[in-house]
Order: structure tokens, then sequence, then C-alpha cells
């Protein structure tokens, strides 16, 4: 056998095996979306998105856990957000002078990307929800924004890193300020990147059942109050799901299958957004 | 060593240079526009000012000495070009002139940099208004990411505060100058990074003229351009050099050979030499410099 063909068996080996485990992962993926969307599509309605959700054997909807769901991830991310992208700024930009404080403030924020989000939970239980002696959407809302922030840090840091020294170079060479070269320049560069980032963060969190379970907990009713606990989709459908009455896990299966679109949604319009911007460049 | 004597060969005419330049006589760009199509004949020994007078300098990256003791005149409405082989400091030195090298913490320079009557290389110096008097243009363009006029008129507005009409002026008359301004007038609002690469660079240098610097530092500007596009930047800075002390790296020996006044060959982080280009390319001093030049190492 000549060498020729012994590298084209090597080849055909290594692309079966490669395509095999691309099947395996695909295969768990399509199961669990194909689960959802048989068990979903059914028990979506319209009473979804009009009633509450009720007790046991009643009629009901979904109403006040999305509103819970969406007003504590609008709020966790503005919280967060600001937070990584300052954060990302000064590793990307300013720590050229300071790389021992940009290596301790970079490793942090890698054990705060990994850490699990039930952590997260008990953290801000004990020191908000302990102190303020009962659970609130304020609370899930923080819980939220920590988990916000070490996202959009390093993605912040990662789309400023990716833009040439040149551009630094040339706007400092007009004699313009370090805030502006960063503000007007850099962010200007970047915007498709920090705004993925963002996106990437908030489909995060729109899932997450861990922090919310031990700082919003869930209210049967609709409330606005944000010092009240507040339902939200994740911990309805955990407690719904567990539940042996009927009615309730098919609501489960329908905020599922909510939220999973929601975050198909967030993620694909992120890479979009990431994908427009290289070909504009 | 070499380094700690002073090049001979510029020697008798920076001293001349440096006597006739009085430090009110920077030019003013706007009343030079005109008579720039006679300036070059007017051009004689005694008018030749010195601009920047670089003296024993040094740089370091790290520990690393990339310039061993340099010292150059550079005179006014000129263009000097920095030639020699790559890794012999010339973008280095260049670099220095504007200290855009101070982004970077591990870089430094020792010696003496004299411009307008101070040593540029004062810490104290702002470095913000020392730069929009030494504009630089980069190897590769770097249009910002907004539109042609915002390009031209963000620098503009960090030092002046202008009304719309005569913004609208002052970014024309740069893209003129640039002589980009019939190619890209009826889109001044789309994209800078839309433009080819020649465009980019010309608005590059737009953008570092419409500062109306004393200085233009140029990089490589044509390396990365096809050959039509070179030329245009070489007509253009024959045109700008009747205005400003032009100062040009590059690799390019025919391109240092046509557009400059005066030549520095450098190697291994020091000068060589340093004279008129006509000198430095028919008939140089040292053995090394007519090596190089006649393409015999390098």
């Amino acid at each position: 056998m000549n060498l020729y063909m012994r590298r084209r068996i090597a080849n055909l080996v290594i692309l079966s095996l490669s395509m095999c485990a691309t099947v395996i992962g695909l295969a768990w993926l399509t199961a669990i979306l194909w689960t959802l969307l048989t068990n979903g599509v059914s028990s979506l309605s319209l009473t979804l998105f009009t009633a509450s959700t009720p007790p046991p054997g009643g009629q009901g909807g979904l109403i006040n856990a999305i509103y819970g769901s969406f007003v504590m991830t609008v709020i966790g991310t503005l919280l967060g957000t600001p937070v990584g992208i300052l954060a990302g700024t000064f590793l990307a930009e300013y720590s050229r002078n300071s790389r021992r404080l940009a290596d301790v403030v970079r490793f942090i924020n890698d054990i705060l990307l990994s850490a699990p989000s039930i952590i997260v939970g008990l953290f801000v239980y004990t020191v908000l929800v302990v102190r303020m002696g009962h659970f609130s959407a304020w609370a899930g809302a923080v819980a939220l924004a920590i988990l916000v922030i070490p996202v959009v840090l390093r993605t912040t840091e990662d789309m400023l890193n990716l833009i040439p020294d040149a551009l630094r170079e040339a706007a400092a060479a007009l004699g313009m300020p370090k805030w502006q070269i960063v503000t007007f320049i850099c962010y200007r560069a970047a915007v498709q990147g920090l705004l993925t980032g963002v996106m990437l963060a908030v489909a995060r969190i729109s899932g997450e059942t861990a922090p919310l379970l031990f700082t919003a907990l869930n209210n049967q009713f609709m409330t606005t109050n944000l010092d009240t606990p507040m339902a939200n989709l994740p911990v309805v459908i955990f407690q719904f799901a567990m539940s042996p009455y009927r009615d309730w896990q098919t609501l489960a299966w329908a905020g599922a299958l909510l939220i999973t679109i929601v975050i198909l949604v967030l993620n694909i319009s992120a890479r979009v957004i990431a994908n427009w911007s290289r070909v504009k460049q | 060593m070499m380094s700690e004597s002073p090049v001979p060969a510029y020697a008798p005419r920076a001293v001349n240079g440096s006597d006739t330049a009085p430090p009110g006589s920077r030019p003013v760009l706007r009343t030079t526009i005109g008579t720039s199509a006679s300036a070059p004949q007017q051009v004689g020994k005694q008018a030749m000012a010195m601009k920047i007078e670089i003296k024993d300098l040094r740089f370091y990256y790290k520990k690393y000495e990339a310039l061993k003791g340099i010292s150059l005149p550079i005179y006014d409405k000129r263009v000097t070009a920095f030639i020699g082989p790559s890794g012999c400091g010339k973008s280095t030195l260049l670099r220095v002139l504007n200290r855009i090298y101070q982004l970077y913490p591990d870089q430094r320079a020792t010696g003496e940099v004299r411009f307008d009557n101070r040593n540029l290389l004062d810490p104290k110096l702002d470095l913000n208004l020392l730069r929009a008097k030494i504009g630089m243009v980069f190897q590769k363009p770097t249009p910002f990411p907004m539109s042609i006029y915002d390009n031209i008129s963000f620098g503009i507005r960090l030092y002046e505060k202008l009304p719309q009409s005569e913004m609208d002026g002052r970014v024309e008359q740069a893209l003129r100058r640039a002589a980009l301004w019939d190619e890209v007038k009826d889109k001044l609002k789309q994209s800078g990074l839309g433009l080819s690469g020649g465009q980019q660079q010309r608005l590059c240098i737009a953008r570092a003229v419409a500062l109306e610097p004393e200085v233009l530092l140029l990089d490589e500007p044509a390396s990365a351009l096809d050959p039509i596009s070179t030329l245009k930047i070489e007509e253009l800075i024959s045109e700008l050099k009747s205005d400003y002390c032009i100062v040009i790296v590059t690799h390019n020996m025919q391109q240092a050979a046509r557009a400059a006044d005066y030549t520095a060959f450098m190697y291994l982080g020091e000068l060589v030499e340093f004279d008129e280009t006509q000198i430095i390319f028919t008939n140089p001093s040292k053995k090394q410099t007519e090596d190089y030049v006649t393409g015999r190492f390098g």
C-alpha cells in the first residue's frame, strides 16, 4: 500500500469518526427540540398571554410569569451591561500599565463566567433576600445582573481586542484624547460585537432558574411591584413540570417552548448581527 | 564609534539651517495654497529652515536598543526620506517624531528632538497638541468607522469649533488637497470603509492635512497600494511639500529617489549617511550606502 492510499484511508477514517460525533451531538438536540415542539405546540393558546397561572385544576395562562421574566431580564441586563462593558473596556484599553490588576480581574471574571448559577442565587439570597426579609423581583434582577456581567465583560474585551492597534494609533496621531479614541473610534468599530455580547447575555439569563428560585421566587398573581416576589417562566416551569397536575404540566410545556423560542431568536439575531458586521468590513 | 560622532555629510548645512529658522516663521497653510505652484522654484539653500533637529536619539523596546544615537536635521518644506533594510529602525525613528510610541509602555526614547524650540521628548509636553502639529499617515489605510465627511471633520472638531458652512469648506479643502474630492464629493455621507485602498489612504492623508499640521510623517504610505494609487500618493507628496515639512519612510528606493529632497540611509539602528537625495543615490560617501542603493545588499 503506498503512502498516498494510506493517507486517503486515514482521512476517510477520521472524517467518518467526526461525522459520527456530529450526528450524536445533533441527535440529542433534535430530540429535545422535537419533544418540546410536539408537547408544547398542542398546549399553546391565547389564554397563555391573557390569564395568570391558575391553581391546580383551574383554567389559566402564563402572563404573570412572562411579564416577570421580561421585567427581571430587562432590569438585570440594564444593571449588568454597563459594568460588563466598562470592565471589558478597562481590560482591553486601559490595562497596559496595570497588567497585574488586569490579570486578576480577568481570572475572577473567568471564574464568575463558569460559576454555577445556583451559587449566584444563594449569594444574592444571603446578601439581599435575608437582609430585606422577603423575596423580591429586585433581588431576582440583581442575581441576573451578576450573571450578565461576565458574559458582557468577556465579549467586550474580545471585541475591542479585535480592533487593530493601527486604528488607535491613527486616532492618537490626530491628537485625539484617549477617552475619545475609546468611545468614538473603538466602540463604534466594535458596536456589533458589543451588541452580540449583550444579546448572548440576555439569552443566557432568560433561561436561568436557580438564581431566581432563591431571589424572586414565584407569585401566583400578576404583580408590577418589584418589591414583592414575582412570577417568572423558569421557576413556573420548574414548579409546574414537577407537579402531579395534568393542566400544570401542559402549561410547563408551553412555557418551555416559549423560552426556547425566545432564546433561539436571541441567539440567531446575535449571530446575524455579528455576521453583518463582518460582511460590512 | 560612529553613533557618537555627528554625521559629516550634513553638518555644515545643519548649522546654516538652524541660523535661518526664526521662531515665528511657521507656514500658514491657507495663505500658501495659492502660491504652491511657484514655491518649488524659489527653493534655495538660504531659504531652508530646519524644522526638526534630532540629536543623539536612542530608542529602546524594553531592553533592546533599536536606535543607537541618531543625529539628523529635518528641513522645512522639503521631503526627507528614511531608507534602509527591514528592521533598521526607520519606522521607529518616525514614530518618535510624534511620540506615538508612547501608546506602548515598554517603549522609550532618550536624547533630544528639537521642534518649535522645545525638546519634543520632554515628558511634560502635551502630546495631543504635539500630534495636532505633527500629523501621521500609516502603512495600512486606517479610515475611522464613520462617514467620509466625519472622517475629516472629526479631527478638526478636536481643536476648532466651526459653524457648519465653514466646516464644509474645510472638509472640501482637505479632500481637494489629497486629490480625493472629485471621487467622493457625491458620497460624503457614505462610510469611509467603502472606499478602495488607494482612496482610503488618500482619505487618511486628507484627515491629517485637515488639521493643518506643520509636519507630515508618512510611514510607507504606498506600500499597501497598487502602482496607480502609489503614483497618485507620490504626486500628492510633491504637491504638499510646498507647505509642509514631510518625512517619509519607504522600502522603495525608486520612491525615495523620486519623491525626496533629502535621504537618510539607516542600518541596524544607526544612521549611515544623510545627504541630498541626488548625492545619496549617485555619489554616496559611504560604501555601505552605495551597496544598498545599487541593490548589492539589503
